[in-house]
């Protein structure tokens, strides 16, 4: 594992992690006590959040599958967690052998994790970087050996944004990862939303606030303020919509109600 | 897959789906429910096929319960549902033909193998994703502790390789730790002989405040200072240093450690000195120079009431002559000698010697009770003088001239005191050297009007502020004017009306004689005929005649003879209307080509008067060389005879002279006439024409005339 130039001071295992909250609400053990337990407290108002994170993963999944039957071969995921199943890099290899794939994290625990489950994949790599520093980000030795930036890549920003307050700009952020990116290339994006939950919004407040606890406050945005990410983007197809309903490929109405929460859509540079 | 409708393969179908419909509200898998029912399709089938077989395949079942932990149906809920399914839909749909008892005990069977193997291989999961995560975080803060220590290593080498000191001590002083340089400055090896405490570091020359700054720190008062301070090395050497000490505190706030930073700055300083020493010493003598004097004198001149300072400076006499003569390496070691003797002179507190450049030094006392001090240094320094300075093998004999300033403090300013000492060396100088002069305000005015007139009188001839009285000449005989003599004037914007004595030496000095002379001549001679044109060519003795004093500057200007015909032929006086009187010590010794000029104009008819004769050392013999027609005796001679009866010696040698000029066919006038019992004398003893107060002042043109009508109907 590349030593990242941030490095904390030191790892502090007993402050929980989004991205071991995450592989928890997915089943996963990838996670310790602290973590499930700051899980458990946000699903005593929500319940459903499992069922949310499925949907995002759903989503990525049939996202992943379009670039790839768009001919994109090239795949940037920020935000990549605790990959458990159904990663990039296994969805898309499978549409589309020695397709790339350069996973982001700025967890230390989740970046040394994914180096071990990539060890021995030529195709996919992980790289200690920061949504917030782009361009540290681009010029990473991982991307320059991955990825051809004058090539269409799809940018995966799953379940990500609505960890990066107002105040850091996310939306500069994002338009600075569009600069680099050739035309032809997919904004993959998920968003919380207080939009789509099925919960008065003061009982999803309660989750809300549990992550503001732990120093990883969630951002709740409007549809509006979401669909300005997509700023110089051409919206694919059905556009920013609930997760279950973008592309389904089974009957939407048979999903949770908690995975209609938030929004999640693809644009392509032009 | 496919199988006719109600067929075996349809009906394992069926319950795939059913399976499906109960597990996946549970599952975490982001498949869809159709790719989930495909993926327990073949679970199904294998578990039809345990039912069935004629042997319970235990393994089996157990391996379908832990597929479903690989499927992400690891919420305990998925096996309850699941293991629901098996019971109420399995002998159901896949148990056609067999015997419903033996299904039955065979369902329950495979399902207690099914829920052991979920719970194995979700045990196992758990387990691996368990060690995983504690890899990957064990894992990742090794790459954080690295990484620490990478920085600290950065920052140890950045700590030992400083070229600057660096020091950490406690908030009590304890010094805790030190660099390298830092160790190498203060001269020591081992870093224990660090381990003194920080106020152990004193230093007589630290700055009163150094410790007050040092106290507000460590009391977290102040987040750093900087200081210029000196520290005793071990062996007993001075290190000086520029000392930036600034508080550590930690993540809380609250102050933990002092860090000192520390610059080298003992050379920088010692060169400072030097440099100092060389901006306020003289490079040959090593005395202080000038300005370093000026500093002290300021001092001096500054000091409280009762305090008193005396000054002698010292001006060796005929320096010129050794350097021209021995050449400068000579006159330079000649200086050094003299340095060092005056620096032997004063050697007590309060007293310096200084060069101030050349030849010229200063000695300098101060004390209350200089007056007397200043004296004997005076005299001392004369006495150092006295034996001859050996150079090159020579003995050289060194003079000097000293001007003494003494005084009390807060009078003058240094460039007053400097001026005085300067004039009044200059007086001793004049008077003859190697003695010293004291200081005399009357004096020094003289000296500095006199400057201030010499500057002065360039822009005074501009200005017109010269004029011209005249005094009448009177004959002896019939007590007629004759003429009058041309007497220049200044009237000073400041000083008033000035005599000649006051200025015309300094516009010898200075070279103004020459054009100021050549006013007076043509003022005066403008006169002259003024004089013939409105009283016509006077009465019985002629025309009024005019007197004219040459300097001795001007007699050997060479544009004499041409300016003086130019006037004469502008003006249209004949040349002998005008007389130009000439001291005899100006003609001492003078040669031929000295003599042309006067000669021309001699011979031009312009009659030349000897002045003061009798003053100098009158040559009697060179008389007949002379192109003179007058002589005029000095006003010595006369005044004896002021009184009655006159003096029968002075009598005698006037007789004489007259007798003597009578006989070289030259006329004389008498001076300084001021009664009639004068006059009547000098008349007996057959002097031509006289002058005096006895007849008139010099004063305005008009006045001559009102004395001619006077004499003519007296």
């Amino acid at each position: 594992m590349e030593r990242p130039a941030w490095a904390p001071r030191s790892i502090d295992i007993s402050v929980p992690s989004v991205s071991r909250i995450y592989d928890f609400y997915l089943g996963g053990s990838h996670n310790f006590e602290v973590d499930r337990e700051a899980a458990r407290r946000a699903m005593e108002f929500m319940p459903g959040l499992p069922k949310i994170m499925q949907a995002n993963r759903a989503f990525m999944r049939r996202a992943v599958r379009f670039a790839a039957d768009q001919g994109i071969d090239q795949f940037l995921d920020i935000g990549s967690g605790i990959p458990t199943f159904g990663n990039v890099h296994e969805v898309a290899g499978r549409s589309r052998p020695g397709a790339r794939v350069v996973y982001v994290d700025h967890d230390p625990v989740a970046v040394a994790h994914s180096e071990a489950v990539l060890a021995g994949h030529d195709d996919a790599d992980v790289v200690a970087g920061d949504l917030l520093k782009p361009r540290e980000i681009l010029a990473s030795p991982q991307v320059e050996r991955l990825i051809d930036l004058n090539r269409p890549v799809a940018l995966l920003l799953v379940a990500i944004l609505h960890f990066v307050e107002d105040e850091d700009d996310p939306y500069a952020a994002v338009a600075e990862l569009s600069d680099a990116l050739a035309p032809g290339s997919l904004l993959v994006l998920t968003h919380a939303s207080y939009e789509g939950i099925p919960l008065p919004a003061e009982r999803a407040g309660g989750a809300v606030d549990v992550y503001k606890d732990i120093r990883n406050p969630l951002i709740m945005r409007s549809r509006e303020d979401i669909a300005r990410f997509f700023e110089g983007y051409d919206m694919v197809e059905p556009g920013l919509v609930p997760m279950p309903r973008w592309r389904p490929e089974g009957e939407p109405e048979e999903e949770d109600p908690y995975a209609f929460s938030g929004f999640a859509g693809v644009g392509r540079t032009a | 897959m496919s199988g006719e409708p109600d067929g075996p393969q349809d009906r394992l179908r069926r319950f795939a789906t059913i399976w499906s419909r109960a597990v996946f509200p549970v599952t975490s898998t982001s498949s869809t429910r159709t790719e989930f029912e495909a993926e327990l399709l073949p679970l199904a089938r294998r578990l039809s096929k345990v039912l069935r077989a004629r042997s319970f395949d235990a393994e089996e079942a157990r391996a379908v319960g832990a597929a479903l932990v690989d499927a992400h149906c690891t919420d305990p809920e998925a096996l309850s549902q699941t293991l629901d399914c098996v019971d109420a839909y399995l002998v159901l749909y896949c148990g056609e033909g067999g015997d419903p008892e033996d299904l039955r005990a065979r369902s329950a069977r495979l399902q207690h193998a099914m829920a052991a193997g979920f719970a194995g291989a979700l045990r196992a999961r758990t387990l691996a994703e368990q060690e995983a995560i504690a890899q990957a975080a064990l894992k990742a803060q090794g790459v954080v502790a690295e990484a620490l220590h990478a920085s600290e290593a950065r920052f140890r080498a950045v700590f030992e390789g400083a070229a600057i000191g660096i020091g950490i001590a406690d908030l009590d002083g304890n010094i805790l730790q030190v660099n390298q340089a830092l160790m190498r400055m203060f001269g020591i090896a081992d870093p224990a002989l660090g381990g003194r405490r920080a106020m152990e570091w004193t230093h007589p020359d630290d700055a009163p405040q150094v410790w007050r700054l040092y106290q507000e720190l460590v009391r977290g008062e102040r987040e750093h200072y900087h200081v210029e301070k000196a520290f005793y090395r071990p062996d007993g050497t001075v290190l000086w240093t520029n000392l930036t000490v600034s508080l550590l505190r930690d993540a809380d706030g609250t102050p933990q450690y002092q860090l000192a930073l520390m610059e080298d700055t003992t050379e920088r300083r010692l060169l400072n000195l030097r440099l100092r020493y060389e901006a306020t010493h003289d490079a040959l003598t090593g005395l202080p120079n000038r300005s370093f004097f000026f500093e002290r004198l300021e001092k001096a001149l500054n000091a409280g009431p009762g305090q008193r300072f005396g000054l002698c400076y010292l001006d060796l006499d005929g320096f010129k002559a050794v350097n021209d003569s021995l050449g400068h390496a000579a006159g330079d070691r000649l200086l050094v000698e003299v340095a060092d003797r005056l620096q032997a002179c004063a050697t007590a507190p309060g007293e310096m010697v200084a060069r101030l450049g050349g030849d010229e030094f200063v000695a300098l006392t101060t004390g209350p009770d200089t007056r007397h001090e200043v004296d004997e240094l005076a005299g001392r320094i004369m006495n150092a003088l006295l034996s001859p300075v050996s150079v090159d093998g020579r003995e050289l004999t060194v003079r000097g001239s000293i001007g003494i300033v003494e005084g009390p403090a807060g009078e003058r300013s240094p460039a007053e005191v400097l001026r005085s000492a300067d004039i009044t060396m200059y007086r001793a100088k004049s008077a003859g050297g190697n003695r010293f002069e004291l200081a005399d305000p009357e004096a020094d005015a003289r000296v500095i009007t006199r400057h201030g007139l010499t500057t002065a009188l360039p822009a005074a001839l501009e200005r017109g502020e010269f004029f011209i009285e005249y005094q009448p000449l009177v004959h002896l005989g019939d007590g007629s004017v004759r003429g009058a003599e041309a007497l220049v004037r200044w009237l000073h914007p400041q000083h008033g009306v000035l005599g000649p004595d006051r200025f015309i030496p300094l516009a010898e000095h200075t070279g103004l004689i020459v054009p100021l002379g050549r006013w007076v001549l043509e003022q005066s001679v403008l006169q002259a005929r003024l004089w013939r044109e409105r009283y016509g060519e006077g009465g019985a003795a002629g025309p009024l005649r005019i007197n004219v004093n040459l300097s001795p500057c001007q007699l050997t200007h060479p544009g004499l003879v041409q300016d003086t015909v130019e006037i004469l032929e502008r003006t249209g006086v004949a040349p002998d209307a005008l007389c130009l009187e000439v001291t005899e010590s100006a003609l001492i010794g003078a040669d031929d080509d000295l003599l042309k000029p006067l000669r021309r104009l001699a011979e031009m008819g312009v009659d030349i008067a000897l002045d003061d004769f009798g003053t100098g050392y009158s040559n009697l013999a060179n008389l007949r060389r002379l192109p003179v027609s007058v002589l005029k005796l000095d006003r010595s001679f006369t005044q004896s005879m002021q009184q009655f009866p006159a003096d029968p010696v002075d009598l005698k040698i006037v007789e004489g002279i007259v007798a003597l000029a009578h006989s070289l066919d030259l006329a004389v006038t008498v001076e300084g006439v001021e009664t009639g019992a004068q006059a009547e004398q000098l008349r007996i003893l057959g002097c031509d024409t006289a002058q005096g107060w006895y007849y008139a002042r010099p004063g305005p043109p008009e006045r001559l005339h009102e004395l001619a009508l006077v004499d003519a109907t007296g």
